[in-house]
């Protein structure tokens, strides 16, 4: 049975850890890098460079299927994924796939000797969007639609470990959740609760 | 592809005005038949391109990674929506705002667009549309009806048609204004949206619109069409017309317009227009596309013939009532603010001083400024653009409009409320001071998105934003007020032409590699609605230019007399002098393997390794070719310096010679006996690099081996001031070709 809010066009944003200001210039060549090696399934196009911005999309690497970037919205810099194609499945496969790609763009950000550990996963929070403002309209009927998957989902995320879940509420802003667990996780570690 | 794209035809079937509907319905279907294959793909691209949906760079499938071309297999395989252009490939959808007026739901669906289709960031173009980028081409339709909703029109934003109208965004609230000229360009907008006789060009047509003839604001010199508020008394009356130009537009070779009258009435600036355009479809050249603005129909017939083919087709025309029907209205058309008129904020320090300096102006209603919001590279994002939408419901009757320095300018603001909007500015990373400053720079998309970029002209224009931002209020005042306009390449979007300091991309072999330069454009003046055209002193490799910035700012400082201008001091020193300056960061590095110059700004990928050639042969070729070239823009250079000192005819024909010098360097790496005869060298580079296409550019195809030829059939005659100045900028860009053309031959060398 199909579900009454189709889940398409995820967002996952994993909030980077608090310290000095990161310096996003290293990450144009190793993002250029990314696509001369072809290092993910989908199709990579080009980087897009928005560090002039405040507290815009920092640096991205553009793909046809979703976009990667180091981003500094809200002031607050993490990785993100905005899938841009339709994916086939159940709105839990879609929330399972950019979660997978943000935490393996971060991985591999992570192990990036030129960055010398200056982007680092914060091990709590992360921000899922819908980025499809007529499926999922950033209202109330919304968020209860979206709370049995949503739960379901972050259990398996933070592997049954106690979240908060608080709702962007601005309504002319894409439907949100900012979700923080109490528990501390590496990029690994929610890697592999996913795939439990 | 959005999966909701069908929601949204429901969901605003109601919501949009009916023609527009009815239209985007059409490329809903025109989308479907290019898919079955039952549409030509040229025609489709036309169809697109008039509905604003433009092509990108990297979307004929191929993509430069630094060391290879790589192949885009992109899901929809070999479908095409245009020539060489994938189907899948994301393109730009161009928005057209006329006059750069919105209104604060405008900007919310702006935002919207950016956001869910775009990759957050909607761009201010410098003909005030905007600019979103990374667009499916399946997703257009939907963008097409969000705006459509929101009152804008995507329709003939590209293409053969009549593009964006401008106008002064201080219309109506300048001081200086003779009228506000906000209601005639908004008439004219909805009057040749669409017309009949506005859809055969060979080129497209921009009109502008400007309140006077001393600010830069409507940029009137540069366009197709333009029209200069002013007022004559007849029979004790005030009487209210336009000062109309044609002819004028920047491109590869900047045209200045040329006066067709000094007063049309308001009520004839259609029926006039209308008569322009129908010339233009009837006579305007349509096969050679680098030849089809009006500016050459303009040129070729000279104003005066002109001038009476437009008359007498202006009396062919039947009459419309929607000639007339605004002039009413008009007169009564003003904006109004949503409070009272205040004080200047007292006490001022810090940013909030710096930004009252700098990004607000004065109105002519006491008690009011405009403010305008310096847009760094003219972006925006969602999320600011939504600040800004409250910004202006909160102080303004929704005031706002784009400008053509790519930012925005809020009009009607409380002097009382500067504090508290420049707080909230700040709030939304929106209240930079600096606005109209050398740090405001202006520049095109270049290589980061634009197919036909050479050099990047926004990474340029981020590093010397970023240095300059740091010491703007620093430097000499009269420094803080120059302008730095960027283009990515010859075709002036950044219009270069008309700053003080302007560049454009182009690209140089050092040692047998390619390597980003920019021409240096000096002499050129932004006020005067574009006064006059700069011409290009030298190449400088692309990682210079921060320093030629420093040095020319530097030098203008310490040599400027009195109150002297950054162009009358370009005037008097010379460009001898000025190229002296900067002829050492002209050389390439002095240690070869120092390879920051063989990459652009903000893109570590080797420039053009695929372009490099190999083997001792080419390397000697090379040597041949490129002391050639050299030699020809030095006398390319000659020619400029004739011009400036008033000697037309000396500076047509050192042009031409530098022409047939640079064809001569390339027709010598196959015959290497030629004479030097010029009519023997051009018909061997005809037979040799125009026939094969070796010259063609990937983009203008045959035009710049043409600038050769109609220089060559012109020879005999004799240059005037107008003939000598449009071919110097004609043998430029042809040197420049032959400089890319030799950069391609390397490549051939070397596969």
């Amino acid at each position: 049975m199909s579900s009454p809010l189709p889940l398409q066009h995820v967002n996952v944003k994993l909030i980077a850890s608090e310290g000095a200001p990161v310096d996003l210039e290293p990450l144009i060549p190793i993002f250029h890098g990314w696509i001369r090696d072809r290092v993910f399934e989908e199709m990579l196009l080009d980087v897009a460079d928005y560090r002039h911005v405040h507290q815009g999309p920092g640096l991205m690497v553009i793909g046809l299927q979703g976009n990667y970037s180091v981003d500094n919205a809200d002031g607050r810099l993490g990785v993100r994924y905005n899938r841009k194609a339709l994916l086939d499945g159940t709105n839990s496969d879609r929330l399972k796939q950019a979660a997978r790609a943000a935490l393996t763009c971060f991985q591999r950000l992570e192990a990036e000797a030129s960055l010398a550990g200056a982007l680092k996963f914060g091990g709590r929070e992360l921000e899922v969007l819908i980025n499809d403002r007529a499926l999922a309209p950033n209202n109330d009927a919304t968020r209860i639609a979206a709370q049995p998957e949503f739960h379901a989902f972050f259990g398996k995320l933070f592997a049954g470990a106690d979240y908060t879940l608080a709702h962007e509420t601005e309504p002319r802003r894409l439907f949100a959740a900012r979700v923080k667990s109490a528990k501390s996780f590496s990029v690994g570690e929610m890697l592999a609760n996913l795939e439990s | 592809m959005k999966s909701s794209n069908a929601l949204w035809k429901e969901k605003l079937a109601s919501k949009m005005p009916e023609i527009l509907a009815r239209e985007i319905d059409g490329f809903d279907t025109d989308i479907a038949l290019r898919k079955q294959g039952k549409m030509d793909e040229r025609v489709f691209a036309e169809t697109r391109l008039r509905r604003g949906a433009y092509g990108q760079r990297y979307d004929n499938g191929q993509r430069y990674d630094g060391k290879n071309f790589q192949e885009m297999k992109y899901p929809s395989g070999e479908l095409t929506k245009g020539p060489s252009t994938m189907w899948d490939a994301p393109g730009m959808q161009r928005i057209k705002i006329p006059g750069g007026g919105l209104n604060a739901d405008q900007l919310e669906t702006m935002a919207e667009l950016a956001e869910e289709y775009s990759d957050d960031i909607a761009h201010v173009t410098t003909r005030q549309d905007f600019q979103l980028h990374y667009i499916h081409i399946d997703d257009t339709p939907t963008v097409m009806r969000r705006l459509a909703a929101a009152g804008i029109t995507t329709r003939e934003a590209c293409g053969n048609s009549v593009r964006n109208i401008t106008a002064c965004p201080y219309a109506g609230v300048c001081q200086d204004e003779v009228f506000d000229v906000t209601p005639y360009s908004r008439a004219m907008a909805k009057f040749l949206l669409g017309h009949p006789d506005c859809q055969n060009f060979g080129r497209k047509f921009k009109p502008a619109f400007s309140g006077c003839a001393q600010h830069a604001c409507g940029l009137t010199s540069l366009h197709d069409i333009g029209f200069i508020a002013v007022t004559r008394r007849e029979g004790g009356v005030e009487k209210r017309g336009f000062q109309t130009f044609v002819g004028g537009g920047l491109g590869a070779v900047p045209y200045m317009a040329k006066l067709f009258d000094d007063f049309v009435p308001v009520e004839e600036i259609m029926p006039l227009t209308q008569a322009v355009a129908r010339v233009f479809a009837r006579l305007g050249e349509k096969k050679n596309r680098s030849r089809a603005r009006i500016k050459f129909l303009v040129q070729d017939l000279g104003i005066e013939k002109f001038r009476e083919l437009v008359l007498e087709e202006r009396k062919t025309l039947t009459p419309d009532p929607r000639w007339t029907d605004f002039v009413g209205p008009a007169e009564q058309f003003s904006e109004s603010p949503l409070k009272p008129g205040g004080t200047w904020p007292a006490n001022a320090s810090g940013r909030f001083a710096q930004w009252l300096k700098t990004n607000t102006r004065p109105q002519k209603d006491e008690g009011f400024v405009t403010v305008t919001v310096a847009l760094p590279l003219g972006d925006i994002t969602a999320n600011q653009l939504r600040a800004l939408a409250d910004i202006v419901r909160r102080y303004t009757k929704e005031t706002i409009r784009t400008t053509v320095e790519q930012n925005f300018a809020i009009r009607w603001v409380s002097k009382s409320d500067l504090a508290a909007m420049h707080a909230a500015l700040e709030a939304a990373g929106l209240g930079d001071p600096g606005a109209g400053a050398i740090v405001d720079i202006v520049t095109c998309p270049g290589t980061d998105t634009c197919k036909l970029g050479i050099s990047s002209s926004r990474g340029l224009a981020g590093e010397l934003h970023k240095r300059l931002a740091e010491k703007s209020f620093e430097l000499d005042e009269s420094v803080q007020h120059l302008h730095i306009k960027i283009s990515g390449c010859f075709n002036s979007c950044g219009q270069h032409h008309v700053a003080d300091l302007g560049f454009y991309g182009v690209s140089r072999k050092v040692g047998g590699f390619a390597v980003p330069h920019f021409q240096v454009v000096l002499g050129g003046e932004w006020e005067h609605n574009g006064g006059s055209y700069g011409l290009p002193v030298v190449a400088i490799p692309s990682k210079n230019i921060p320093q030629v910035v420093t040095r020319l700012t530097e030098r203008y400082v310490a040599g400027r007399t009195g109150g002297e201008t950054f162009k009358d001091f370009v005037k008097r020193i010379g460009k001898v002098e000025l190229k002296k300056t900067l002829e050492d960061l002209a050389k390439p590095p002095a240690d070869p393997n120092d390879r920051s110059f063989f990459s652009d700004w903000g893109d570590p990928r080797e420039y053009t390794l695929g372009d490099m050639g190999v083997g001792e042969c080419a390397g000697e070729v090379v040597s041949s070719v490129e002391f050639d070239l050299a030699a020809a823009e030095r006398e390319l250079f000659d020619a400029q310096v004739a011009f400036e000192a008033g000697n037309a005819d000396k500076a047509g024909k050192t042009a031409y010679q530098s022409m047939v010098r640079a064809a001569k360097a390339l027709v010598k790496i196959n015959r290497q006996t030629i004479s030097d005869r010029a009519d023997d060298i051009i018909q061997a580079f005809r037979t040799d690099f125009y026939d094969t296409q070796k010259f063609w550019d990937p983009f203008a195809g045959g035009k710049f081996a043409n600038y050769l030829f109609d220089a060559q059939a012109k020879s005999t005659l004799p240059y005037t001031a107008d003939s000598s100045r449009y071919l110097i900028d004609e043998a430029q860009l042809f040197i420049d070709a032959a400089h890319a053309c030799y950069n391609k031959m390397g490549t051939a060398v070397g596969a």
